[in-house]
């Protein structure tokens, strides 16, 4: 290959990259502005909320009851060799609230509801019944992708507060009722340091992880290749896109809301 | 009688219209478009007559899908115009086009019925999202159009629980439900047994005249799709070689047309072929 054949490929790399992020873009700002043109279609939002929120409720409850029981003993451990085995309540609350709750609830989500998403998207496009949509005249990207996006801007926050909760009642359950820490410190001490804004921290983060995690899921579906492993492959790619994005948002707006 | 041109390679072929027919229910005039390197649709130019079926056959990699694509709107052409009902359709805004396709109807290769709706949600589909019907009437069309296709009781039943022709079938009714005046099928037999492609195409001839409909169909299915079509276009490399009636084609003496029906490929076919 000569040095100009190689420049050319690399031009059209860079080129083809390019056009793809910016579609990725543009995909998001369609089906943000679809959501609020008519025709509004509550039963497809409700559809979604009880698909991406509902479904996803006992997983949240499993992995939020999981995640404070860990910290109750994690905590307890470690502020006992400083003699602060009171402040547990707090740690416990704080780390879920802000960080821990938002971050694993949307990862969790991504890994189940966003993973169907684009499975199903994929299936769609491979079966041309994104296409038939078009032909009647019917949005795909209003039909299909806003709905989702709105259900996750409402699912994931009210979500990320069950995992939440639930992680505070784990960590009582550990830290007081198995490791001995002080039961009346453990939620006074939530109540003392903990403010509206540690919670809208994390309610801010869960509205971004939601956004992302269905646009990210919907556009890798919508966009799948119509072969054999076309979906399979944009079904892993959305995961694995959305887990990268969730940890790199979650850096940026703690960077931002500290 | 109406008489035919035939292109032997250097050119299109010029359409002659039918003096039997209304008029031109879509007119594509000069159609280009390249996928990367490739030149799929090379100047296609092809009239489709208003109330008759107008099949479109050719050897794979002709480009007859990509001009179904082009027709029903899907893809964009690099060049060329596309008229369909009087309206010249490329230039379009997004609301134009949903405008012209409000006049379509159409059948996927593979059906595109909506996996997780039932026989009834999928015909009903059209009606319920694009008119202000009652749910009485949208049902009564519904039960009408799969009388129609020969799909009555079948209303529960899922996809997934349905043969490929009766797949066919329920995707043919969505496609009618809403009485569209252009009907377009891609490849309306494929992957169906002799016995339900002689079914289908008969259903494709009754629907068209009950109807009332042109029809554009994109067929491999040859010869067995010219006893159900009124107009054959033949593509080869991309442009229109030969197009008129059945029977004026059948007839044409043209080697590449004769060779396709015979299923050889020409050394010039070979050579595309193996250039992918």
């Amino acid at each position: 290959m000569s040095i100009v054949e190689m420049i050319e490929r690399l031009g059209a790399l860079v080129i083809d990259d390019v056009a793809q992020l910016g579609a990725f873009v543009l995909f998001l700002v369609g089906a943000a502005f679809y959501v609020f043109v008519p025709p509004f279609k509550p039963r497809l939002w409700i559809r979604q909320i009880r698909i991406i929120g509902a479904d996803s409720l006992f997983l949240i409850i499993l992995i939020g009851g999981f995640t404070g029981m860990v910290l109750g003993l994690q905590g307890y451990n470690t502020l006992r060799r400083f003699g602060s085995d009171g402040a547990l309540g707090t740690v416990v609350a704080l780390v879920l609230v802000r960080e821990l709750g938002p971050v694993l609830a949307a990862l969790m989500i991504a890994a189940r509801a966003g993973s169907a998403m684009a499975a199903e998207l994929g299936s769609m496009q491979s079966t041309e019944q994104i296409d038939a949509l078009t032909v009647m005249a019917i949005n795909p990207v209003q039909y299909l992708v806003s709905p989702r996006m709105l259900a996750g801007v409402i699912s994931f926050p009210l979500l990320t507060s069950v995992f939440d909760v639930v992680g505070i009642f784990g960590g009582y359950m550990v830290g007081v009722g198995l490791m001995g820490a002080p039961s009346g410190a453990y939620f006074n001490g939530i109540a003392a340091n903990m403010d509206g804004h540690d919670i809208m921290t994390g309610i801010y983060k869960a509205l971004v992880f939601g956004v992302v995690v269905t646009w990210v899921c919907c556009y890798k579906g919508y966009h799948a290749e119509r072969m054999a492993t076309g979906v399979s492959r944009a079904t892993t790619e959305a995961v694995v896109l959305s887990s990268a994005l969730i940890l790199a948002f979650d850096y940026f707006l703690t960077s931002i809301l500290l | 009688m109406s008489q035919t041109e035939i292109n032997h390679g250097d050119g299109n072929a010029q359409n002659i219209r039918n003096p039997a027919s209304a008029g031109n229910a879509i007119e594509v005039r000069d159609l280009r478009r390249r996928f990367g390197r490739q030149q799929v649709l090379d100047g296609v130019t092809l009239d489709f007559p208003a109330g008759q079926i107008t099949t479109i056959v050719g050897p794979s990699g002709s480009g007859k899908t990509v001009l179904l694509k082009h027709i029903n709107l899907l893809l964009r052409p690099d060049s060329g115009t596309i008229v369909i009902d009087s309206v010249e359709v490329t230039k379009l805004g997004a609301t134009g086009l949903d405008a012209v396709r409000e006049k379509f109807g159409m059948l996927f290769q593979a059906g595109a019925l909506f996996d997780s709706m039932s026989i009834f949600d999928n015909v009903a589909f059209p009606l319920v999202e694009k008119t202000r019907l009652t749910r009485a009437e949208i049902a009564e069309h519904v039960h009408e159009t799969l009388n129609a296709v020969g799909l009555q009781g079948m209303e529960a039943k899922f996809p997934s629980e349905m043969s490929g022709g009766m797949q066919k079938r329920a995707a043919l009714a969505r496609a009618l439900v809403r009485r569209p005046k252009i009907l377009m099928l891609d490849e309306p037999t494929t992957g169906l047994d002799p016995s339900r492609t002689g079914a289908i195409h008969e259903l494709i001839r009754r629907t068209q005249e009950n109807f009332h409909l042109t029809a554009v169909m994109v067929s491999h299915d040859v010869p067995a799709v010219f006893q159900v079509s009124d107009r054959v276009a033949f593509l080869h490399n991309g442009r229109t070689h030969l197009n008129g009636t059945v029977a004026q084609v059948m007839a044409a003496d043209d080697d590449v047309f004769k060779r396709f029906l015979a299923g050889k490929a020409s050394g010039e076919e070979n050579e595309t072929a193996l250039a992918g």
